[in-house]
Order: C-alpha cells, then structure tokens, then sequence
C-alpha cells in the first residue's frame, strides 16, 4: 500500500482505477480516461494534486536564498500573489527538479515540486537554506486541487464567499491570493484556463464534493498526461532530468541570464552549454496511424547516417487532434523530416513546435 | 466482475477464441483485458493470409497508457481481420466479443483440445490473479 492523499477515500467511492505514482495511490482514471481529458477542454474537470509537496520558506533574506537556488529569477515576481515556472539544479546544470514558486509576501515565498523528487528537493533546498537563515516547512498540512477548463473558474467560484468570489475571478493568469488558510491560483498543467487550491486537508473533501455538484469532472493522472503534453508541457523524469539541463528540454524560457550579476546554481553549466549548442526538445506529430511512447528512437530522413538518433521522451495519443503527438529530443535541425521506429517499424513524423492544443483549440495543422 | 461468456475459451494472456464451423476460429480479447487496459486508441491487426504458430505477437493493441501485444491462442491461417478497428478502436472497449473481435484463422486444431482454459477455469485464473 502506498501513501494516500486526504481525498483517497473519496476517489475509491467515485470509481477510480487507483495506481502506484511515485509511491502514492492515485486515481489513474474513473472509467473513461478520454472522457476526463475532453471535460476539461470542454467545460470543467478536476484533479487531486495533494501528492505533490507544498514548501513553505521563509526569513529575512528569503529572496537572495531563492535568487541563488533557482534558475529563473524570483526578482521579476513584483507583488505578493504572483508565481514564476523555474527549475532547480544541480552545478552541471542538471534539473533536480521544475516546480513553481509563490510569492506570499516579502518574507515568505512558497514552492510546489512534484511527489516523486520530493526527498531529494528537501534535503536539497534545507542544504542550502542555512546559509541564509530561511526556515523551510513541508506543508503536510494542505491539500491541492486543480480545476481545469474553460469554465473551471466560475464552477471553483462558487466555494468561496460572494465578495472572494469576484476577488479569485479577477485573478490575472499565474496569480493567486489568499483566503484564510486557503491560497487560490489561476494556475495549472493541461493548457486550460483555471485554479489550483490549497486547502486544509480536512476540508479537501467536502470541496471536492461540491465541485463535483457543480459539474466538475474527476479526472485522473492519465487524462492529466495527456492534457499536459497536449499544451506542450514538460513532465519531470521524461522530458527533463538531472542528465539533460534546461537548454536541451525546452526550458531556456524558464532561465534567466539577465541581470549578468546575478549567480545561481547551474549558471556557468548553462553559459557553456548555450556557447556549445546540443540537442533541442521539439514537438513531434506521427504522420501514420499508431502511437508514439518514451523512448522511441527518431531519426532524420536524409540526413547521414553519421547524425546520431534523437529519442522520444513523452508520447501518447492527443485526443483532442486523434493524432499521436510526442515531445523529443532530437540532435538535428528543427525542419529535418523525421523517422520515428515503433516495434521495428519507421514511421513518417513531423517536427512541430509546441504547445499542440491550446483553450480547447488545436494550434497544429495535422 | 467482468464479463466472461460461458461458450467461450480463454488463455493466460487474456485472449478468447470462439469455435466455428469446419476449423474457423475467431479470436479478441477479454473484458477483463480491455478494461485493464483502458481506452483504446490503436489496434493493428494481422495481415489475411499471414501463417500463425501458437503464441506468436500477431496483433497490438494500445491504448492511452501503453501498448500491449496480442498472442495467437492457436496455429493456423488468418482467414479475416476486423477491418472497422482502424477507424474505430473504441469497440473494443464497448464490445470486446462481438464488434471488438480481431482476426480469424481457419486451423486445423480444435479450440477444445488446445491448451485453452474453459471460462470457469478463466475466472478462477483472474481470481488468483488479482489476489
């Protein structure tokens, strides 16, 4: 048996086909994953994110501590609310870990890394925090839910009291606020418009339960891999890891280099990488009927056959485009035509440029 | 529970075979697998004409999550292929022994003197599976 999150019990009642992820017992789906993935780019579907780990970090130098353990720069959150993507790494310019930080106040920022690396995250953030005299507390305490779709934000409304409610749908896009000891962010990992809460875990429950009477979908983690991957988002373990550094996963977005002053941990890895080149994370699109997975080898039509094969790191089938859609780390240019082997098979693909779906929309010509 | 008919044969690797006439058999796989394996999304068929030996990879089916290959629960000759799952995969989910059926083989084995479970020994096997 695994770890559970507060609203275990709650899926089982709900029917959902329960799986290891990471050490915690998740609902992998609740009868028809597709069905999940499309409620959420249609109307409004949600998901118990409780086994990612909430960390709270704080103290006086709370924002050097923060400008020197992550790559992107916590300097460009400019009022309390606002969140910022960044990875954490290691001097090589290895990715510990992605996660996203929020800036609750001067002295108090708060982290969301993911269930799988949080040990390591831990021990990796505590290492250094002495330095700076900032306390850093798991928030066990919380749970997380995320409601996803085009109509998510007005159904989620509806759990907070009228003058909170016209507070949380003003809300621009990667902002939050507070309520009490709940924390509402327009946030989220499917490519739609919605919140992700953090609430005491012993109210997790009952607002699950009255999200679910206002329409919102249960879905589980699968409809969340599709979905993410759809909106062209990184999944930690396959399309990045502590082998391969931002550069080569699709992240330069995420590093800030500018201001030159400023140091951070896997600054120089990075600048050597960026003088270098290497391999890039691109979009694929498979040309033929079947299904791109992790770890299939892509090659480049035309090119010698000197030029080594790149390799998928997260495929699936796109319900949204009925099309297989994959992210890959490829050594050749972008506008190569590529071959991708499935079971020993070459299959035509294209190079394309993510996100695939966007608000409901696909953004790609198949 | 899932659905387990009772004029039927079954392996360990969750496929079934339906008896004909005249040594046709017509094979899928099992309620069991395809809700194990969720939404289907792409099934690739064997080739009419193509010689199978028992046990042999013939067909794959993948769903969201994964791609899982098919045994052949017999030797034979593939006399047919379910066509309608290119466009469709999703009838193997709605109807894994009827609609959602894939092949066929014309052979010259009896599903009854193979080494096939009836389903009452498949029901047990997934019992003991599950515990």
């Amino acid at each position: 048996m695994g770890l559970k999150t507060p609203l275990y019990d709650v899926h089982v009642l709900q029917g959902a086909k329960i799986v290891d992820f990471g050490g915690w017992d998740m609902p992998l789906h609740y009868g028809s994953q597709i069905e999940e993935h499309h409620a959420v780019r249609r109307d409004a579907g949600m998901f118990d994110v409780s086994h990612m780990a909430i960390v709270d970090v704080r103290g006086g130098r709370v924002r050097e501590f923060l400008r020197f353990l992550l790559a992107n720069d916590v300097a460009r959150l400019k009022s309390s609310g606002k969140a910022l993507y960044s990875c954490m790494l290691l001097p090589n310019g290895g990715v510990i870990d992605d996660l996203i930080v929020y800036q609750l106040s001067d002295t108090w920022y708060r982290l969301v890394v993911n269930a799988g690396t949080r040990t390591k995250d831990l021990a990796w953030i505590r290492s250094h925090a002495a330095a700076y005299a900032v306390a850093v507390a798991e928030r066990q305490d919380l749970a997380m839910i995320a409601v996803q779709g085009p109509n998510a934000r007005h159904k989620a409304a509806s759990l907070l009291a009228p003058p909170q409610q016209s507070t949380v749908l003003d809300l621009k896009t990667f902002c939050g606020a507070e309520f009490g000891n709940w924390f509402v962010a327009r946030t989220g990992y499917t490519g739609e418009d919605g919140f992700e809460i953090m609430i005491p875990a012993s109210e997790a429950a009952a607002a699950w339960n009255q999200l679910h009477a206002q329409g919102v979908k249960p879905a589980g983690l699968g409809a969340r891999d599709t979905l993410r991957l759809e909106a062209g988002m990184n999944l930690y373990g396959n399309d990045m890891d502590e082998s391969h550094h931002p550069l080569e996963s699709g992240l330069t977005w995420t590093v800030a280099f500018e201001p030159l002053s400023r140091e951070f941990i896997g600054r120089s890895a990075l600048e050597n990488a960026r003088r270098s080149g290497g391999p890039e994370l691109v979009g694929l699109i498979l040309e033929d009927r079947g299904v791109l997975r992790s770890h299939q080898k892509v090659m480049a039509a035309g090119l010698s056959e000197s030029v080594p094969a790149g390799e998928v790191t997260s495929g699936t089938f796109s319900p949204t485009m009925n099309r297989s859609i994959a992210l890959a780390r490829v050594p050749f240019p972008a506008n190569a035509a590529v071959q991708v082997d499935i079971r020993g098979k070459l299959h035509a693909a294209r190079i394309v440029k993510p996100p695939f779906v966007r608000h409901g929309k696909a953004l790609i010509e198949i | 529970m899932s659905n387990i008919p009772a004029d039927l044969k079954y392996t360990k690797s969750h496929e079934w075979v339906r008896q004909g006439q005249n040594g046709a058999v017509e094979i899928g796989i099992t309620d069991h697998a395809q809700s194990a394996l969720g939404d289907l999304v792409f099934v690739e068929v064997p080739d009419v004409g193509r010689a199978l030996r028992a046990g042999d990879a013939c067909a794959v089916v993948e769903s969201v999550k994964a791609a899982s290959d098919v045994y052949s629960p017999m030797t034979g000759k593939v006399t047919a292929s379910n066509a309608a799952l290119a466009s469709q995969p999703e009838l193997l989910n709605q109807d894994p022994y009827g609609a959602g059926w894939l092949f066929r083989l014309e052979t010259s084995e009896s599903a009854d003197a193979a080494v096939l479970m009836s389903a009452a020994a498949y029901a047990g096997f997934l019992a003991d599976e599950s515990k």
